[in-house]
């Protein structure tokens, strides 16, 4: 990663360098000076950290539909504007730093639909349309050909409607909106071998 | 967890044990330091590590790691011995005076209790539980002595359990000295009276083991022994490690629970909507209500096709068969050929599960894997991992690109029960799509194709009710928000809260302790941001808390029998006599038609005898008090229980798996345990590719003591190989490779006479990403808790050596 040490610090420095540093982030560090032209017409967003479980409140700075800033909310009851070094660290997982200290999009993150075929040792780029009908025909296939509709129980039949051909794992990372979806769609199925990382 | 962050202002002594505050929830410090400037409260720290929140704790105990319940009893023994629980309290509103069954018994050399049986199917003991249950008189109710003195009062039992978890005792159990444990336990028991405030928060380091669900009962018995239960600053603490961990939880990501803590029907007990409404609810306590959350959910699940004559289309939903689905069970299927497909949503496993090799082996016998996420993990490449040929491997992946945090809307539940919204700031790069138009898109499709094609028994799909697309035709959010909060069928318009269920196919719910959080499209609570200006810290109008919006649960105990607060300064609820009902500083936890009289007689409102339980009946698998069992890999026998090795109800998965004999003792002679860094995420797959972070903490690394490296030849920044039994494989001993960090905070701990090192190691690398290293979890044992089957990655052992 073609990343200064002096660029490094003087981006991190418009949210908490101080805390970042020792870990704490007990402190509010005052925006660096020559920093506070970042945040000029953009919009606030507000949202909350994606790291641990205390829910710290987040904003974001967005001009022109672009993330330009994220720092600890100072109206959040539980952090008042503090944040730990990964929370101070968010806007790094979208755009990184060039030489010239200007923000790159990360180019790690994933962009486009990949799939990777039976033997081969690399990734292809696929598209939506594609990687979602594919998925679907999969799930049907092996749920078709694994499905369990009763089961003898003290020899008599019960209804199980299910399969254990397919495994499931939700995420504390997603919303609950989201891990509600994914409930209804995994019970739906029939899927019983459901867990995420909640217990690991 | 039972309180909130804010309510940490409130406390006068902490524990916090098998949990790095400082650390791992760095934010929330902040509240532990606010109560320690106010008001002079007290920390300790139990850690087998000089951790960042012991070094700035007023007691630091080091303890070995897995000795968290000889810990905990030791207190829970302090507290009977010196009388310094809360007498009140625990005869008013715990189980303390309860008679149970005089055939209950506790056999100390074997370490079981009365009722044990080899169960085959699990390939453990479990316990036929008649004995451990209430006496009870000729019309059905629970006999008691008020006076606390009958030999099967529960006081009384507990007495006897514990009495050998003295000072020595659990010095030589833990290692702990003598003097730290003591003036802990001092310490703490200072909580035991009226007005003063006892706060246990905990993390992974309690639960992460075979007998992790009983350091969580030891925990609330000691709290309830205190009186520390519902009061201001007081409670159990889980300090939750993800920010939606509470919620995903919430929404049962999990193979035994469907949304809202209602059980999976079992194809044995529940083959009906009839059996399993009889089976599941009790006649008194909160669960007395399940049938309306069971047939609301029924009706969010089925929608219009959910009716009275086909049981509200509960045959269609999948019945467990009566066995373990969770993370190792799962893998162990895999590893069997029994599961080819798996879909994995945002989650690493194949660095997170214990035995991490074996499962990335297992993954092979998958014919189609589906991963969504930020960036490309080692579950998704596994076929790239270390020893792999991808020549061999015949598994269709697929990738699907995710939003990020700060890229799609939606609500969290963070460890406080807050249920936060968060709004999107930018859209997702590329074509990257939120986990929740994905999930839409699919199932529209999954439904269609049944719909078109028909298949094997469709019905389950086809009659699923799914429709949250908005005008566009692409997902819209607050479809899912109404099927949450709840609605009612004949017209739609939102339910209140849950108070407003039915059982009669009325009303639609699909998560009960969510109703409430959307119950106004204009001012949905969950957005809600006021913060209070007087008050407790409450925030009640600061987003929406489950249930109900209480902040803290059983607040009902805050109050003495007459209503009362215990602490004047920090009160929570109380009667009001001109209002005859509960007000305050926090929604009663009480239902509002319940007298005084009624609510002194249930303060813990979810059981059926309404009572805490400091002896607990039907919940836990292995035990109805908490008692000292070894890890599954520990380097000495059960100073207590001579024949009992670890937890006898943990159940064996794999033969030959774990350090069994004297010989391999030797062979892996140091105790290992894992931990998390400020720096660094879980797996690491966010964390591992921010630069910002990498620059901070670089690399894995093991921690091992000066004395311990002198012993070695290690320096500081050697490469050092470590060992385990899993890493043993046809007679070759393989190891993982990480960096020496040399340090004074990790020193040996003296056991039964013997010094005995410990070396910990974080867990966050793998072999993607801008940072990698090597899989921690290759090391860890894949055995379990009896009750959770959480994996026991906090004590296991291992061997180390100059690389």
């Amino acid at each position: 990663m073609d990343l200064s040490r002096r660029s490094f610090f003087k981006l991190v420095g418009t949210t908490t360098a101080t805390a970042s540093l020792v870990g704490v982030g007990a402190c509010k560090a005052p925006l660096a000076s020559g920093e506070a032209l970042r945040v000029r017409y953009t919009k606030e967003v507000h949202t909350t950290c994606t790291f641990c479980g205390v829910g710290c409140g987040l904003i974001c700075h967005v001009r022109d539909g672009v993330i330009v800033n994220a720092e600890g909310d100072p109206g959040h009851p539980i952090n008042e504007g503090t944040l730990c070094s990964k929370g101070a660290s968010h806007y790094n997982m979208s755009y990184v730093f060039d030489r010239h200290g200007r923000p790159q999009p990360n180019p790690k993150r994933l962009t486009k639909p990949l799939y990777r075929a039976p033997g081969s040792d690399k990734y292809e780029e696929k598209d939506w349309e594609w990687a979602l009908a594919e998925i679907a025909a999969k799930i049907k296939d092996t749920r078709d050909r694994n499905f369990e509709e009763t089961a003898t129980v003290d020899g008599r039949a019960v209804t199980v409607n299910r399969t254990k051909a397919i495994s499931w794992l939700g995420s504390a990372f997603c919303t609950c909106e989201e891990n509600y979806l994914f409930h209804k769609m995994a019970r739906a199925m029939g899927v019983i071998q459901i867990d995420h990382c909640a217990r690991l | 967890m039972t309180n909130h962050w804010n309510d940490y202002q409130h406390s006068d002594v902490f524990i916090n044990i098998g949990g790095n505050t400082a650390e791992n929830h760095p934010i929330s410090m902040r509240w532990i330091e606010k109560a320690r400037e106010k008001k002079g409260a007290k920390l300790i720290a139990v850690d087998p590590r000089m951790s960042r929140t012991a070094a700035v704790a007023d007691v630091y105990v080091q303890i070995r790691p897995g000795t968290n319940i000889a810990y905990l009893a030791g207190l829970i023994h302090y507290a009977l011995e010196n009388k310094a629980y809360q007498s009140d309290y625990v005869l008013n509103y715990t189980n303390a005076s309860y008679l149970i069954n005089e055939g209950f018994e506790f056999d100390e050399e074997t370490g079981l209790f009365s009722g044990a049986f080899e169960d085959p199917v699990r390939n453990a003991t479990s316990y036929d539980q008649e004995t451990w249950q209430y006496q009870r008189d000729e019309e059905g109710n629970i006999k008691k002595d008020p006076t606390l003195s009958d030999p099967n009062c529960v006081l009384q039992l507990m007495k006897k359990h514990y009495a050998r978890y003295t000072i020595e005792n659990v010095s030589n159990m833990t290692g702990a000295d003598r003097a730290a444990l003591e003036e802990s336990y001092r310490l703490f028991s200072t909580t035991g009276k009226a007005g003063k405030a006892g706060n246990i928060l905990y993390a992974m380091g309690i639960t992460q083991f075979t007998h992790g669900a009983q350091a969580v009962r030891a925990i609330a018995m000691a709290q309830l022994l205190l009186g520390n239960m519902g009061i201001a600053g007081g409670g159990v603490n889980a300090q939750r490690g993800q920010s939606n961990v509470q919620g995903s939880t919430d929404m049962a990501m999990l193979y035994h629970i469907i949304p809202g803590y209602n059980p999976t029907p079992q194809q044995g007990a529940h083959p009906t909507l009839a059996e399993y409404r009889r089976l599941t609810t009790p006649p008194s306590g909160w669960w007395a209500n399940r049938p309306k959350y069971m047939v609301s959910l029924l009706k969010a699940f089925y929608g219009d096709n959910a009716t009275e004559r086909n049981e509200f289309g509960y045959q269609w939903m999948p019945k467990l068969d009566g066995l373990d689905h969770s993370h190792i069970a799962m893998y162990k299927a895999m590893s069997e050929g029994e599961i080819e497909g798996m879909i994995c949503w945002a989650d690493n496993p194949a660095v997170s599960g214990p035995s991490a090799r074996d499962k990335r082996n297992y993954q092979k016998n998958l014919k189609w894997l589906v991963s969504v996420d930020l960036f490309e993990n080692e579950t998704a490449s596994f076929w790239e991992g270390p020893g792999m040929n991808p020549a061999e491997i015949d598994t269709e992946v697929f990738i699907l690109p995710a939003a990020g945090a700060y890229e799609r809307e939606g609500s969290k539940a963070n460890s406080g029960r807050w249920i936060q919204w968060g709004w999107k700031a930018q859209e997702p790069p590329g074509e990257a799509k939120s986990d929740l138009w994905i999930v839409n898109e699919l199932f529209k499709r999954l439904q269609a194709n049944y719909t078109a094609e028909g298949g094997t028994r469709p019905e389950p799909i086809t009659k699923m009710f799914w429709d949250y697309d908005g005008p566009g035709g692409e997902i819209d959010i607050v479809k899912v928000c109404k099927d949450l909060n709840g609605y009612n069928t004949a017209d739609g318009s939102l339910v209140t809260n849950f108070v407003g269920l039915k059982d009669d196919g009325s009303t639609a719910c699909g998560n009960w302790l969510y109703s409430g959080y959307y119950n106004d499209y204009e001012k949905p609570a969950t957005k809600n941001r006021v913060k209070e200006k007087e008050g407790i810290g409450s925030h009640l109008g600061w987003s929406f808390a489950w249930p109900l919006n209480r902040r803290i649960v059983y607040n009902r105990a805050s109050a003495d029998v007459n209503g009362k607060p215990y602490n004047p300064d920090v009160p929570v609820i109380w009667w009001s006599e001109t209002e005859q009902r509960w007000v305050g500083n926090d929604i009663p936890d009480i239902p509002g038609t319940w007298d005084l009289e009624t609510s002194t007689k249930n303060p813990f409102i979810m059981l059926p005898e309404g009572v805490g339980r400091l002896h607990c009946i039907n919940a836990l698998r292995d035990g109805s008090f908490p008692a000292h069992y070894e890890p599954a890999e520990s380097p000495v026998p059960n100073l207590l229980y001579p024949r009992a090795t670890y937890n006898p109800a943990s159940q064996r998965f794999y033969a030959d798996h774990t350090v069994e004999t004297d010989e391999e003792r030797a062979r892996y002679p140091y105790i290992i345990t894992t931990y998390r860094l400020t720096e660094h995420y879980q797996s690491g797959i966010q964390t591992r590719n921010v630069p910002w972070l990498n620059e901070l903490m670089p690399e894995l690394f093991i921690e091992l003591s000066e004395e311990l490296a002198g012993e070695l030849g290690i320096n500081n920044g050697d490469d050092v190989l470590i060992e385990s039994k899993r890493l043993f494989i046809d007679g070759n001993q393989e190891g993982i490779t990480a960096k020496a960090c040399v340090t004074n905070r990790i020193p040996p701990v003296m056991i039964q006479g013997k010094k005995q090192h410990i070396v910990g190691m974080p867990w966050h690398w793998g072999f993607k990403g801008m940072s990698t290293g090597a899989v921690t979890n290759d090391l860890s044992p894949s055995v379990g808790d009896p009750n959770t089957t959480i994996p026991e990655y906090k004590a296991f052992l291992c061997n180390v050596k100059k690389a």
